[in-house]
């Protein structure tokens, strides 16, 4: 060792090692169970509708950062993987190839890059592609595969539970008719729905939501706070109104409340700092998720939500503080 | 009893970290370092104002000999540490990588002062009355030994109007590799408790609790036989939980009282001193030995004998090191003190001072500061910072130069812990930025 050759740098001089591209990929993991659910779901059209969008969304994140804005590619921080993941997750596995690519476009480069990449999104950029191909391509975003043969449902064909809810709900159909036409909590529990590639198994989300929360990658505020506040909101119409309402289980286990919760909402980047912030931005999505699902155009209303109470961070952080040492009142009770 | 081993243990409320302890040298006894051929003594070695040099080039001193007299009540006696002739008296880089007043003194023989007390023969009792005890620890020098090296007697002298009513003796080491105070408790619990009397004596109370972080159970149990024996003291152990050894954390930890933003542990009734503070008054007061040494750990993870020495004031950390079996060829960078909180040397001839709890050979690869991303707004910072602080807003508004608004969000609540840095997976250097900021704000007061 040659001594004039240490370093001298400020303390800490230790880190613990979960850095940024581990955290990504402790993501990626969380969302296998629920790719594997989504393989045996729709078939191989879910790893194909995968594979492209992480393939553009990583291309598009380097040919971006390298020729236009000229600077050292960030594909290494892994992010655009989850991104990819995320698009992916958020569509029908039968969407076509150049669909994706737009949407890869429009999450890395529209909703990332434009706002100077990692950490200065505003907006989930998954997300943002998700609604930009939602409003372009109407009717191919919609058209939902079939789930697997041997779990196909009688009329459930081509559209989602909360799809098939919307339009009988319009029709003025009972809801225990509507109920024998969508499948079951269990079978919505495990995955064997309609649905976007990867929001179908509330299990699979689940198990990585556990794996997340083991590996400290995210807290339980933003996933509890949301499920539960959707869980009360349907319960109380439920309660009102059983003949015109659906069960409090079937709003969290249908559409994409579970993917939302566990992976969408909980974007680091695009979500509140502090404990207090991210319980108050978990509570608006959940009950603008059930005023758009009750009384809305849209059955579904998720992607909205988050978009919406993404806005509300800045303000969000600039209020909610959490508890500072020394602030307490009583201080000086014990003297 | 020893409480909280079958409770739930106590510890502090907000935010704190669980680095990994490696705890390397901690059932290594403490082994007494040979003489260094020369010694060098700051005269800053505690905060406050530098002491006053009052020895020449080419005088003879004997060991415990007043070299350099406190200017002034912030200040600290400083003493000869080795017998033999004075050399040098001039600047010299130590630890904090400034240069400060040194006296090098040459050593010849180990020459006492008389009234010291060499032996280990216990003494327990005392008579001294509260003041006397104040002003013989300040005679001796003695200052805070966990890091911050703020001079005891002025902790001792209650301002007029404030009431005490606990001693807190802080035992919680809650650096990783440090294991000084650790072997100080489990070898020399007899005098620590000693030392606990002699200050409860000295603030005139008849309380004290001595916290210990669960990870050193035979330190426990070493300070808690001793302890029993005596009305007012009692042992806690703690949840290992980084950064219960602040003052402020460990306050709350064992009495549950909140330390209000700006204001010291007096305020709410309480004195908090180190165990190896403690033990070094008990030399003070019991043996007439002034501080002129100190436990220090040498560790790292390369190291072949990672150790706790005795260590006089002023040996240089080359010295240690060789001790402990030579810099390993991997040596990256030498921390003075622990890795959290510690201060990284240019060179090994920076000498021991009153406050060198530890020093830490760090390998190569953990030296160097990882590659930078971008904040990802992860809120990890904000978790774990034990003040409650946003570090995050406190990095970006001394970066943008708003002082006013980083004043307002409490910028020197700040204890520079380091639990921001280290949790952040951004790898983002925030502590330095908040350190940056409130030194504006005070450059500014």
């Amino acid at each position: 060792m040659n001594q004039s050759l240490l370093t001298v740098s400020p303390s800490p001089h230790v880190h613990q090692a979960l850095t940024v591209p581990k955290v990504m990929q402790t993501v990626v993991i969380a969302l296998l169970p629920a790719l594997a659910v989504s393989i045996y779901t729709f078939g191989l059209g879910a790893i194909y509708v995968t594979a492209l969008s992480v393939f553009f969304c990583v291309a598009f994140e380097y040919i971006i950062v390298k020729y236009l804005l000229n600077q050292q590619p960030t594909i290494r921080d892994n992010s655009a993987i989850i991104t990819g993941i995320l698009l992916a997750f958020n569509v029908p596995s039968n969407l076509p190839w150049y669909i994706i690519l737009i949407g890869s476009l429009v999450s890395i480069g529209l909703a990332k890059l434009s706002f100077g990449g990692l950490g200065n999104n505003p907006f989930n950029p998954a997300l943002v592609g998700r609604v930009f191909l939602l409003l372009s391509f109407p009717v191919e975003m919609t058209r939902w595969p079939v789930p697997g043969n041997h779990f196909s449902i009688d009329g459930a064909s081509g559209a989602t539970a909360l799809g098939i809810l919307k339009e009988g709900m319009r029709s003025g159909e009972h809801v225990s008719s509507l109920m024998n036409k969508i499948p079951s909590i269990p079978e919505l529990f495990f995955g064997f729905q309609g649905g976007s590639l990867g929001e179908v198994s509330a299990f699979a989300l689940l198990l990585g939501f556990g794996y997340m929360l083991y590996k400290k990658v995210i807290t339980w505020h933003i996933p509890v706070v949301m499920i539960g506040t959707i869980f009360i909101f349907s319960a109380i119409f439920w309660i009102i109104d059983p003949s015109r309402y659906v069960e409090p289980l079937f709003h969290i286990l249908t559409g994409g409340v579970m993917l939302g919760a566990i992976f969408m909402a909980t974007d680091y980047v695009t979500s509140p700092f502090t404990h207090k912030g991210m319980i108050i931005f978990a509570f608006g999505i959940g009950v603008i998720t059930m005023v758009i699902r009750l009384f809305g155009n849209y059955p579904e209303g998720v992607s909205f939500a988050i978009l919406i109470m993404n806005a509300f961070v800045p303000l969000i952080n600039k209020y909610a503080h959490g508890r500072r040492f020394g602030e307490r009142k009583e201080q000086l009770r014990i003297l | 009893m020893i409480m909280g081993l079958h409770s739930k243990l106590k510890t502090f409320q907000i935010g704190g970290i669980h680095p990994d302890d490696n705890k390397l040298s901690g059932n290594v006894p403490i082994a007494e370092l040979p003489l260094p051929k020369m010694v060098t003594i700051p005269i800053t070695q505690h905060i406050g104002k530098p002491a006053k040099i009052i020895v020449e080039r080419g005088d003879i001193v004997k060991v415990g000999q007043v070299i350099a007299t406190h200017e002034g009540f912030i200040s600290s006696n400083i003493h000869a540490s080795v017998s033999g002739r004075v050399g040098l008296i001039e600047e010299v880089m130590d630890s904090t990588g400034f240069k400060h007043m040194a006296i090098s003194i040459r050593v010849k023989g180990d020459e006492w002062l008389e009234e010291i007390d060499r032996t280990d023969h216990l003494i327990e009792h005392f008579s001294l009355s509260p003041a006397e005890i104040v002003e013989k620890i300040m005679a001796m020098g003695v200052v805070g030994m966990g890091g911050a090296a703020f001079p005891s007697h002025v902790k001792l002298s209650v301002p007029e109007g404030k009431h005490v009513d606990c001693l807190i003796i802080n035992g919680v080491e809650c650096e990783p590799y440090l294991t000084a105070d650790h072997r100080l408790m489990v070898e020399k619990s007899h005098e620590i408790i000693v030392g606990v009397r002699i200050l409860m004596k000295a603030l005139s109370i008849d309380r004290a609790i001595i916290g210990i972080e669960n990870n050193k159970k035979d330190a426990i149990i070493a300070i808690q036989n001793e302890a029993w024996r005596h009305q007012g003291i009692s042992v806690e152990a703690l949840e290992v939980h980084y950064p219960q050894g602040s003052e402020k954390q460990l306050i709350q930890s064992l009495l549950d009282r909140e330390v209000p933003t700006g204001m010291l542990p007096v305020d709410v009734g309480v004195v908090v001193h180190n165990v190896g503070t403690t033990y070094a008054i008990y030399q003070a007061i019991q043996k007439n030995k002034p501080l002129i040494e100190r436990v220090v750990t040498v560790t790292g993870k390369s190291l072949k004998n990672p150790s706790n020495f005795l260590v006089r004031v002023g040996t240089p950390v080359a010295e240690l090191v060789a001790a402990a079996g030579g810099i390993p060829d991997d040596t990256g960078k030498v921390v003075s003190g622990g890795p959290m909180m510690g201060k990284a040397l240019a060179d090994l001839n920076v000498p021991i001072a009153k406050g060198t709890s530890g020093i830490l050979l760090i390998p190569n690869e953990e030296s160097k500061r990882a590659e930078v991303y971008n904040c990802v707004h992860c809120g990890k910072c904000v978790e774990v910072c034990p003040m409650g602080l946003e570090p995050y807003h406190l990095m970006l508004l001394t970066r943008k130069g708003d002082m006013k608004r980083a004043a307002s969000e409490h910028i020197v609540d700040c204890i520079e812990c380091g639990s921001c840095s280290w949790v952040c997976p951004s790898n983002r250097p925030i502590l330095d930025f908040v350190r940056l900021g409130k030194g504006r704000i005070k450059k500014a007061k």
